[in-house]
């Protein structure tokens, strides 16, 4: 009966983002007032019965209800209960369903928070918001039910995949939903003011938390990834390059344009046409994610069961997206007039270069992510592009992009003075120099080029921000003014300088793990001891370990440090006992400065064990880096300026706003 | 006019940066793709011999064999046509099994045997590398549903 519920409050949610989708809108175009204040109470009710919805299913996975096929697909009653509510979302058909939701919640935040945006910009917003939740909700409905039932009702289900019963997976994937659909707000709003022909600094204004907001999330998704890939894997790697990853990089690398282009169509009123352009591709690559992923096209070692119909569906609704908003734009942007003029040196010249990099990014991952259907279509044969290439492209760009970092916050908007800007970041870059020097040293470089570059990049970053809060500070009086600067306006500074800092600390570990890391697969004997990087690893066997649904083995190290014993390890090698399959499950002794990593691969006879060691320096900073940005984006999303603009009316907003 | 001088160095720089940047992109993809080949194709000598490419299909059941150093293993990997005997140093990933789609990059070397470097792995048990799906359905063979469909023994590939 519930899952009839389920069912049934998932097409009424649909009823309600047709309407959504089209009368508010129509509304707006005609002036019709009542039509468009339904926006607001729609949105509440899409969203109320997706929660219905969504609450049935998690219901039906509590009480292990089989009788529900893909309950029975998914899970077992011998999953823990916090593995039973996460494999909710463990399989093709309840991720759809929580997609769904969060578009509905985040159409119903945009509802309830922007309570002094004028009615018939809300009214659009919501419209486009409903259109594109009626593609999804059709989608769920038509391809991809989760409230099927199955008959005869089998005694026990399938269980969650293995590799999905962790804590970072179980996070994972609703982090990353919300930034991909967190992107569709800006999306929304762009499409908006298309469809208005208002593109002003208020219209940035309004996106530009929203956009922030869905980016932290992506951020954190991506990142949650990429640290459950390296423990849970078992094979030490943080990022593959995988279609399946890149898949989450391009609309997170795009969104990072779009944050940074919204900044000066909201301070300077420029780059207009050019960040709603960003909004829309940054959306159809959210979307584009989707195909890859779930259609199955490329070959992915992160592919699950896929289906080519379903791929079909979301190709056909992508086309119809990018077509559509693609032709608006067409249609309208040519109206819309470029405001803000600038001169080579300014700010806006820095934020240029920074889009046009991340643009240059992610059309390179695009062609390489693509690249293997491009040459299928083509005929040129089958295809795999490596790595390396990726790992290349990223190590060309990434350079200029940091150079341009420590110079954009201390640039001037719409004019600076060469010799002004040289002055204020010459201490700076001097100092980096010495690091760049120093690092050199074989004693620190070992001989690696890209160590001194990457660790005097990391220093620049550093030194040049340090300049730039200084000056900053220079007219705040002592501590007490830098508090009420933090407790004012100055939220958004600091939550930039936190990122660009996030940024640094990534430079740092990628740079030293990528250049230092050790690994090596070995046989081990129990009693054996191993050495690798200065650490040596001995082996006292391995035992049988039962768990709550599986069997394991599990094997026993110490690592000594010379004499010292730091670490006890007891890597496992599981076997599930609903589906018979099998995983690796890796011990890891975490560290600010290395990680120590063992994982078992196969019994070989005799208590003999086929196993890899690994030695992971500044590994950790990766995730720190990606923790820190996604904390500068929540401290400027909290600036007082969103925060007060929510109570203030808003009259166009300050002399930018002008369409020149 | 100066605006105007102003925006053509910005799209000259935006061109040459774009054009610089394909081109680069383009070389250095040329050494870094790998190929598709069946066992049939590689039978049939149609692989490069002196670049890295891969290879796909079943793992033959019964010629999984462990070698001396207990690190290096061979197996055969056939479209049900032919068979291309592989031998692969490290650890298998999980759902590596005999009478598993199985797709190995590496290159062959003189005696005839495929020099894996990388075993690609999977996460789902029911998932096929496109490749391999393609690979067997171009082999036309009946029973090829059954030996992928099989279910793996507790333990995989070493027990």
């Amino acid at each position: 009966m519930i899952p009839e519920i389920g069912h049934v409050a998932l097409i009424l949610g649909l009823v309600i983002a047709v309407v959504q989708a089209a009368f508010p809108l129509a509304g707006s175009l005609s002036g019709n007032r009542p039509w468009m204040t339904m926006a607001r109470p729609l949105a509440y009710g899409q969203f109320t019965f997706l929660t219905i919805a969504f609450a049935c299913l998690v219901q039906a996975f509590l009480t292990s209800d089989f009788s529900v096929l893909y309950v029975a697909q998914n899970s077992n009653t011998l999953l823990p209960d916090i593995y039973k509510v996460s494999a909710v979302w463990g399989g093709h058909e309840g991720s759809l369903l929580l997609w769904v939701l969060f578009m509905a919640a985040w159409g119903a935040a945009v509802a309830a928070l922007s309570k002094n945006l004028p009615l018939a910009v809300i009214a659009r917003v919501l419209s486009v918001q409903g259109m594109i939740a009626v593609g999804f909700l059709l989608f769920t409905l038509l391809t991809s039910s989760p409230f099927e039932r199955l008959f005869p009702v089998p005694p026990e289900g399938r269980d969650l995949n293995p590799l999905l019963q962790d804590f970072g997976l179980a996070i994972h994937p609703p982090m990353l939903y919300m930034g991909y659909v967190g992107l569709s707000v800006a999306f929304s709003f762009a499409i908006a003011a298309l469809i208005g022909g208002r593109l002003d600094a208020a219209w940035a204004r309004w996106s530009r938390p929203w956009t922030t907001v869905a980016w932290v999330f992506l951020t954190i998704g991506i990142a949650l990834g990429s640290w459950w890939a390296y423990y849970e894997l078992g094979w030490g790697g943080w990022w593959f390059w995988d279609p399946v990853e890149n898949a989450s990089l391009m609309p997170w690398l795009m969104g990072t344009a779009l944050m940074h282009s919204l900044a000066v169509t909201e301070k300077r009123g420029a780059f207009k046409s050019w960040t709603v352009l960003l909004a829309i591709f940054a959306f159809s690559l959210s979307l584009l994610g989707t195909f890859l992923v779930r259609s199955g096209v490329l070959t992915s070692v992160h592919a699950f069961a896929t289906d080519p119909e379903r791929g079909l569906f979301i190709l056909i609704f992508l086309c119809m997206v990018i077509g559509g908003s693609l032709a608006l734009y067409a249609w309208r942007a040519p109206e819309v007039s470029e405001g803000g003029r600038f001169d080579l040196v300014s700010r806006e010249s820095a934020l240029l270069g920074n889009n046009l990099l991340f643009v240059a990014f992610t059309v390179l991952v695009l062609f390489g992510t693509l690249a293997p259907l491009i040459y299928e279509a083509f005929d040129w044969g089958k295809i795999s592009v490596g790595f390396p290439w990726f790992n290349k492209m990223f190590v060309a760009l990434a350079p200029f992009l940091a150079i341009l970092l420590g110079i954009g916050p201390a640039a001037r908007w719409k004019h600076d003075e060469p010799g002004r800007l040289a002055k204020t970041l010459w201490i700076a870059f001097a100092l980096s120099v010495l690091v760049l020097a120093i690092m050199s040293l074989p004693m620190f470089s070992g001989g690696h080029l890209w160590v001194p570059i990457g660790i005097a990049l990391a220093a620049w970053l550093l030194f040049s921000h340090i300049t730039i809060v200084r000056d900053r500070l220079k007219n705040k009086r002592g501590f007490d003014g830098w508090l009420a600067d933090l407790r004012g306006n100055g939220r958004s500074f600091y939550g930039m300088v936190t990122a660009h800092m996030g940024v640094a600390v990534f430079i740092v570990g990628v740079t030293m793990v990528s250049n230092f890391q050790g690994e090596e697969d070995v046989r081990m004997s129990p009693g054996d001891s191993h050495e690798l990087a200065g650490y040596r690893f001995e082996f006292l066997g391995a035992e049988k370990a039962p768990g709550p649904n599986y069997r394991a083995d599990r094997g026993h190290f110490l690592v000594f440090d010379g004499d010292k014993q730091i670490a006890e390890l007891f890597p496992e090698k599981r076997s599930y006992l609903g589906g018979g399959m099998p995983m690796t499950e890796a011990a890891i002794d975490p560290g600010f400065f290395r990680d120590i990593y063992v994982s078992l691969g196969e019994h070989v006879g005799d208590g003999d064990w086929a196993l890899r060691v690994y030695y992971k320096p500044y590994v950790r900073w990766i995730w720190l880096g990606a923790i820190l940005m996604a904390l500068g984006g929540s401290l400027a999303v909290s600036d007082r300026r969103y925060r007060t603009a929510r109570v203030r009316s808003t009259a166009p907003l300050g002399g930018a706003t002008a369409r020149a | 006019m100066r605006a105007r001088q102003k925006r053509l160095v910005f799209v000259g720089l935006a061109i040459a940066g774009v054009g610089v940047a394909a081109s680069l992109a383009l070389t250095a993809l040329q050494s870094n793709i790998a190929y598709f080949f069946s066992p049939t194709q590689v039978m049939a000598s149609e692989h490069p011999t002196d670049a890295v490419f891969r290879v796909g299909g079943l793992v033959v059941e019964d010629t999984l064999k462990r070698q001396p150093d207990g690190l290096t293993v061979r197996f055969d990997v056939t479209d049900n046509a032919a068979t291309v005997p592989v031998s692969y140093t490290g650890i298998l990933p999980d759902l590596f099994g005999e009478g598993q789609g199985v797709v190995a990059k590496g290159r062959i070397g003189g005696d005839g045997m495929f020099y894996a470097e990388e075993v690609l792995a999977k996460h789902d048990e029911s998932y096929m590398p496109p490749e391999v799906a393609d690979t067997l359905k171009t082999a036309h063979v009946d029973g090829v549903v059954e030996t992928t469909v099989q279910s793996m023994k507790a333990g995989g590939a070493a027990q």
